[in-house]
């Protein structure tokens, strides 16, 4: 039985190996070529239109000339067999004398013959009876005027044994085929010519204009990011593609550089506490008097590396965000009783400092978002605000929903505020304006706020609120909000599911 | 207690195995996955301290989901250097009943420990919880103290209840910010301090003997004094 094992199904394109088959290597075809692919099919297409075209012309010039023969040959029978019913033998035989008479063209083929084959009218020579077994169409070798020619013939037995053959000289319509078959053989060389020209034309076409793509690929991937593809203004598919690819490569770039921002200041602001730990602990193993001091340099060094480790948290939360990764945790959320706990958790700490944290804000605040990320960025705002603001100051936590976008939520202080012109970079990585130098806090806040809020498809404003800050962070989560509803069909099927 | 610690870095284990025994717990230490899970399922524990990355084939996880898999409930906690919302998010589905992010401070770890076993043991919902003199109705949500009722805010109520459920324990603030306040994140501010410095001003202050107590470098701790 294991004889009968069908072998297994080779795959189309490996059943026969053409380029093995030849012996030749695959890399000599240039196969792998996109440019070659493509100039192959253009011949590939420009060959089969030239072959329907030449069919077509066959059929248009030889075809239509055989079937006007046919029509003439049968217009003929039509007539004679009339004259033939109305006066017999006779009357057939003075027609087609009358008929040779009026052909101009001199194409005409008659034969009326007894049924010896011996000939009573026409200008046609008996054929041998062999081949007049049976009435109906034949082709026949003829000799007139000295050279032989062909002719298609419909032969009839008449009663009584007489033999009618009706024709038309054919041999102009055999001459005009070879004619034919000599220009499409030849049409069909010059197209094979042009289409290979046209298929070298296309692959040097995509040569030339891949090669400044791919000279500029390789390039950034060889560390130059500076390197862009050139437009050549025509607005053709390239220049659409190589503006795609130079809005990747900006995209990058700018990436890059965060990345580069973020990795300094992360040598600057984690090196400096780690300095410190480090040479409080040196110092206090090489100099501390007593156990006592011993231990208290270390404790320091202890939140020295606490607050290196709360940075690190920090940054890669904003990571974290920034990747978009929570995205698929997002849900329906009411902001209301959310921000409520927050005001009732700072309020008492607002309260501590003489501070007054006053809240506004409505019933119910729909939002979409991730509830734990919207959390921390309002915590980092109030945390910010309790410790700018003077005692006596008054923060404001309010909330404006607005119509057809997300619900804007405002913090506002009367501290120092930011100056105008480091409002821009207040939300970098590590940036702290002169006056929360002396401050606790990493920098790193804002960027945290900044990312929730580009996450959930809005922004944080800052603004002067003469005096102070007045933060603003919106949630634009209606942009994000329809692209999941369109999926709400299958959510809907999940409901039972999640709540089981 | 009988802890199992499953670390295979020795430093971090060497640190925690010896803080929880000079804290008057018995300890078990293995140091791969292979021999965590054997450990934990053929012998009795009050809480597993569980790192998720480990050498021996089985990962934190893995070993934790057999572990469930044999209706084995001992409180596990994680230790990891994963940790992202998402890397907590899958410790606890997983069966885990808390996650502890490295590098952390061993106050934190001893007193999140001590409350897993603790909870561990609370069976069936209580109506009534008790400490010392003060008294705290959870029907009702009245609190007593020697008789006097004491009036809390909402949020006091859950506070104090979370203290009391933790009677001596160490509760630290991120304990409290997790289990009463549901954030996970560290405010910069120290907003813990006040809220329980006014939970103070109604339960101890009045009263001769103060019931909440500051514990060092940790966090808080409810005790009752002993008589």
């Amino acid at each position: 039985m294991r004889g009968a094992v069908p072998p297994p199904p080779v795959p189309l394109g490996k059943r026969f190996d053409l380029l093995r088959w030849l012996h030749l290597p695959r890399h000599r075809l240039l196969a792998h070529s996109a440019g070659v692919r493509f100039g192959m099919i253009y011949a590939g297409v420009f060959a089969l239109s030239t072959i329907a075209l030449a069919l077509f012309l066959w059929w248009s010039t030889a075809g239509l000339l055989d079937r006007q023969t046919e029509a003439a040959i049968n217009a003929d029978i039509q007539g004679l067999s009339e004259r033939y019913a109305d006066g017999g033998l006779i009357t057939l035989e003075e027609t087609i004398e009358q008929r040779l008479m009026g052909n101009i063209d001199d194409d005409a083929l008659y034969l009326l013959t007894d049924p010896a084959l011996h000939p009573l009218a026409g200008n046609l020579a008996p054929p041998p009876a062999t081949l007049l077994q049976a009435q109906g169409l034949y082709e026949l070798s003829v000799e007139r005027a000295g050279h032989s020619g062909k002719a298609e013939v419909q032969h009839f037995v008449l009663p009584g044994g007489f033999h009618l053959l009706v024709g038309r000289d054919v041999e102009v319509h055999a001459q005009m085929a070879r004619l034919l078959t000599d220009a499409l053989l030849w049409a069909a060389g010059v197209a094979m010519l042009l289409g290979t020209i046209g298929a070298l034309a296309v692959r040097s076409l995509f040569r030339i204009t891949l090669a400044d793509v791919s000279a500029t690929a390789s390039a950034i991937s060889a560390g130059d990011l500076t390197r862009r593809v050139q437009v050549s203004g025509r607005g053709d598919e390239f220049d659409r593609l190589a503006e795609t690819i130079n809005d990747m490569l900006d995209r990058i770039g700018r990436l890059m550089d965060g990345v580069r921002q973020v990795s300094n200041a992360i040598a600057h602001d984690l090196r400096t506490p780690i300095a410190r730990a480090r040479a409080r602990l040196e110092d206090a193993a090489s100099h501390a008097a007593s156990e006592a001091d011993l231990r208290a340099a270390i404790e320091r060094a202890e939140v020295d590396l606490d607050g290196v480790v709360g940075i690190f948290n920090a940054l890669l939360r904003i990571a974290e965000i920034e990747a978009g990764a929570r995205r698929s945790a997002f849900d329906d959320v009411d902001l209301a009783p959310l921000l409520l706990d927050l005001v009732d958790l700072y309020g008492a700490a607002a309260e501590e400092r003489g501070q007054v944290l006053r809240a506004e804000i409505p019933a119910s605040v729909p939002a979409f978002g991730d509830r734990e990320m919207i959390q921390q960025a309002v915590a980092n705002l109030l945390d910010n605000a309790l410790k700018f603001s003077p005692d006596g100051g008054t923060i404001l936590l309010a909330v404006k929903v607005v119509p057809g976008q997300g619900p804007q939520i405002t913090v506002a202080d009367q501290g120092q505020g930011i100056p105008e012109a480091d409002m821009a970079r207040a939300t970098e990585r590590f940036f702290r304006g002169e006056c929360a130098r002396s401050t606790p806090g990493s920098g790193l806040g804002l960027s945290l706020v900044q990312a929730v809020a580009t996450l959930h498809g809005g922004g944080l404003r800052l603004e002067d609120n003469r005096p102070g800050l007045r933060t603003v962070l919106a949630l634009n989560t209606r942009a994000i909000a329809p692209r999941v509803n369109a999926t709400s069909s299958l959510d809907q099927r999940s409901e039972p599911a999640r709540a089981a | 207690m009988r802890i199992l610690v499953v670390e295979d870095d020795k430093d971090v284990a060497g640190f925690v195995v010896k803080g929880l025994k000079e804290a008057g717990h018995v300890v078990e230490h293995a140091d791969n996955g292979r021999d965590g899970l054997f450990m934990a399922a053929s012998e009795n524990f009050d809480a597993i301290v569980l790192d998720r990355m480990l050498p021996g084939g089985i990962d934190g996880l893995r070993l934790l989901e057999t572990l469930r898999a044999q209706n084995n409930n001992t409180p596990v906690m994680f230790l990891s250097a994963l940790a992202q919302v998402d890397d907590r998010v899958r410790g606890l589905k997983a069966g885990g009943d808390d996650y502890l992010t490295k590098p952390f401070a061993f106050a934190e770890l001893l007193a999140r420990v001590e409350a897993l076993t603790r909870r561990g043991k609370s069976e069936g919902p209580q109506t009534k919880l008790v400490a010392g003199d003060l008294e705290m109705d959870l029907l009702s949500r009245g609190v007593r103290r020697a008789g006097q009722k004491i009036d809390l805010q909402p949020r006091e109520f859950r506070l104090l209840e979370y203290l009391m459920r933790h009677t001596g324990q160490v509760v630290t603030r991120t304990m409290l910010l997790e289990g009463v306040w549901d954030y996970h994140f560290d405010p910069q501010t120290n907003v813990i301090d006040v809220h329980v410095s006014r939970l103070r001003q109604k339960v101890d202050k009045p009263f001769p003997t103060a019931l909440i107590h500051t514990v060092r470098n940790a966090g808080y701790m409810l005790r009752a004094e002993q008589p």
